[in-house]
């Protein structure tokens, strides 16, 4: 029997790849990187960079780097909230979750974008648990009526209670990383445990070109500590703020990644990193950062090929739109991005759901979205052979009046060789006419509320609860935060 | 080179957006005892007219925006010493000070606006990004600016736009200054909402904007 091929695409040679990274090494060793952040530029110089302590400037060498390198690991399992189910975040696995931090939710009723609220991130945790095809939470709206002074640790708070996925959050503020490992350490009964079976992805975004700020650079020394997976978050801005080819912003991406991946080293050898981004092809006319642009896609795709050759696990935000409704954009711009990620082998793909730049989440295009995450898993599957020979056996009753509907065969195998339709239209035209010509986006937003009323919780075991809620009540005194939203969940 | 040379030359230069051609005929002009307001306004000027005029058919894009807006700047710089030697004053589109508000790092679009304006004739006093709210109004009141361009990228940010109206109210400055926002999630609903003076959608809007405020053409 012929092995199934896993479908695969890399945009670049083995030797363009090659260049690519060695210029990154060179940049990192000639110019160095910004880091706004005392202990890290310590801990670089400790390590052997060429540290400038004034201009908070560190100049990496190849071997400290290729040595960082060497020290991480290429694979990380992520588990889910019971301990039990494991998620392998490296090889070609793919993983989506939703596009994270939006800070509008596109309201149906209205089609307007408004703020989101702490009741919209509820009803958000709890349909994503029922996404089967996107197997991370994230924490993925920003409520507008929790104090910002809390509000990260809130988020991943909430999160925990409703959901048992996996999460990629974040921090907003130095402060909010303390809280927030102690939810972790809490579900998981142990600093120990937690190391083992990693819960949260913490996500650090370099400010381009190649500058760590305080915030982002003692994320990533706090998660490394911890055993935190961190995942680089590189976003240079084609022409504005890295260079305008998508091989120069290549160059730019990995001093920037490989510069986080060292500070993560020098905190904590052997931390886990993963390599990521979310750079864009910069909109010369608008001055946006279209997330949706083929050129964005290419940049993704090539600089996970990138990882891969380094040996990282590594992930992108794909499979997400610049548009503000569910219209045709938004379906194409997302199915593409998935698609695109997946044949590259990306392991974390941040993007359902999300619209406007990375600045707005919809329900309905959650499920949609999962719809497309089916379609691309169904994709890299790829072309089985199940049969020896493959059809020949098939034909041997042939006649002219031959069929396969009634065949044991077509019964054994349709389910396994084709999956369902979900919220697609497939119906004759007149059917669907008498159905009322409805929408994918009308059939999403019933489908929203049907997922949310077969929500059911998996809570907490009580006194994990009641640590988490001891926790969450201490941030919000120490902020000076006496109330926060209050939700039945 | 002749005077209708010269001024053509300079027009070109600048909707090239060639710094070191418009800075070269900024010298020419200074040493052939060119009258420099001439060459100003007929040389330069309309060549940033025109660069408006394509960015508005959709012809030029940043880059090409930022380019003239730096050719401008480089022949202003030539011009400069020599009108204030001859204690000759540019006309000037007055004083502005801009910059992006505090808790937001986020500067391109900003950038962009100073730098067109001050190409536009403006005073500009840039205070970058991440700028509290406090030095907004201590470097107006320190210049005499007449308008306050406040950009901000995020929707947590925008609200320190507002604050700023706030403090500007509090310490009595309000009806002082013209205040203008910008950025991603603001827009002339927002500026209304929270009582600002105007927005501008983008870089060459605001030129206008700015120019209109500041009781120009």
């Amino acid at each position: 029997m012929i092995e199934t091929k896993r479908p695969k695409m890399e945009l670049l040679s083995g030797t363009f790849v090659e260049m690519l990274v060695d210029e990154g090494l060179t940049l990192l060793e000639t110019q160095g990187i910004m880091v706004e952040n005392a202990e890290a530029l310590r801990l670089l110089g400790d390590a052997g960079a060429v540290v400038d302590l004034a201009a908070q400037r560190a100049r990496l060498g190849r071997r400290m780097v290729e040595g960082c390198l060497a020290s991480t690991p290429s694979s990380i399992t992520l588990f889910d909230r019971s301990g039990e189910k494991a998620f392998a975040v490296g090889g070609d696995e793919v993983h989506f979750d939703p596009g994270s931090a939006a800070v509008t939710l596109l309201d149906h009723d209205t089609q307007e974008e408004r703020k989101a609220m702490t009741a919209d991130l509820v009803d958000f945790y709890k349909l994503v648990e029922t996404l089967e095809h996107i197997h991370f939470q994230s924490t993925g709206l920003i409520s507008s009526d929790v104090p910002a002074a809390v509000s990260d640790g809130y988020r991943l708070y909430l999160g925990l209670c409703l959901s048992s996925k996996p999460f990629v959050t974040g921090t907003f503020r130095v402060e909010g990383f303390r809280p927030m490992k102690d939810f972790l350490v809490a579900v998981r009964g142990g600093e120990r445990e937690l190391r083992l079976k990693p819960l949260a992805i913490f996500d650090a975004c370099p400010s381009p070109p190649l500058k760590w700020s305080n915030l982002t650079a003692q994320s990533l020394l706090d998660a490394a500590r911890a055993g935190i997976p961190s995942e680089l978050i590189s976003m240079g801005l084609t022409g504005a703020t890295s260079p305008v080819t998508i091989a120069g912003t290549l160059v730019q991406h990995v001093a920037e990644n490989l510069s986080g991946l060292t500070i993560c080293q020098v905190a904590a050898k052997g931390a886990p990193v993963i390599f990521g981004g979310s750079p864009a092809s910069f909109d010369m006319r608008k001055g946006t950062t279209p997330m949706g642009a083929v050129e964005t896609m290419m940049i993704d795709s090539a600089y996970a090929q990138i990882g891969k050759f380094l040996k990282l696990p590594t992930h992108a935000y794909m499979g997400l739109s610049d548009a503000k409704v569910n219209d045709p954009q938004a379906g194409f711009e997302t199915a593409m991005g998935a698609v695109l990620g997946a044949l590259s082998g990306i392991n974390v793909i941040s993007g359902p759901g999300m619209l406007d730049f990375e600045s707005s989440q919809s329900l309905e295009k959650l499920v949609i979205d999962d719809g497309i995450c089916a379609m691309v898993y169904r994709l890299l599957a790829g072309i089985a052979q199940r049969d020896d020979p493959i059809a020949l056996g098939l034909f041997e009753a042939f006649a002219p009046d031959m069929q396969f509907l009634s065949l044991p065969h077509t019964r054994q195998w349709y389910r396994k060789e084709h999956i369902l339709a979900g919220l697609v239209d497939r119906d004759p035209y007149e059917a669907w006419v008498t159905a009322g010509r409805t929408s994918i986006v009308d059939k999403a937003h019933a489908d929203v509320r049907r997922r949310l009323g077969k929500y059911e919780a998996s809570p907490l075991a009580d006194p994990v609860r009641k640590e988490m809620d001891k926790i969450m009540a201490a941030y919000a005194r120490s902020q000076g935060v006496d109330r926060l939203p209050v939700s039945d969940f | 080179m002749n005077k209708d040379e010269l001024l053509r030359s300079m027009n070109e230069a600048i909707v090239a957006g060639n710094k070191a051609a418009a800075a070269a005929l900024g010298a020419e002009a200074v040493r052939s005892g060119a009258d420099l307001l001439e060459v100003i306004e007929k040389g330069y000027v309309p060549g940033l007219q025109k660069v408006g005029e394509l960015w508005e058919q959709g012809e030029y894009f940043l880059p090409e925006l930022i380019s003239s807006a730096e050719a401008m700047k480089a022949a202003m710089a030539v011009l400069k010493p020599e009108l204030d030697r001859k204690n000759i004053e540019a006309q000037r589109g007055g004083k502005v000070v801009i910059g992006t508000v505090e808790g937001d790092i986020h500067d391109i679009g900003k950038n962009l606006v100073a730098s067109m304006l001050q190409a536009g004739g403006f005073e500009v006093y840039d205070l970058g990004a991440d700028v509290k709210l406090e030095r907004f109004i201590e470097k107006a009141e320190a210049v005499g600016a007449g308008i306050i361009c406040l950009s901000a990228l995020l929707t947590t940010t925008m609200t320190n736009q507002k604050r700023l109206i706030g403090l500007l109210r509090e310490k009595g400055l309000r009806d002082k200054y013209k205040v203008l926002v910008g950025g991603a999630p603001a827009s002339h609903k927002w500026a209304d909402e929270i009582g600002a003076d105007g927005y501008a959608e983008n870089a060459v809007a605001a030129v206008k904007l700015v120019r209109t405020m500041s009781g120009g053409d």
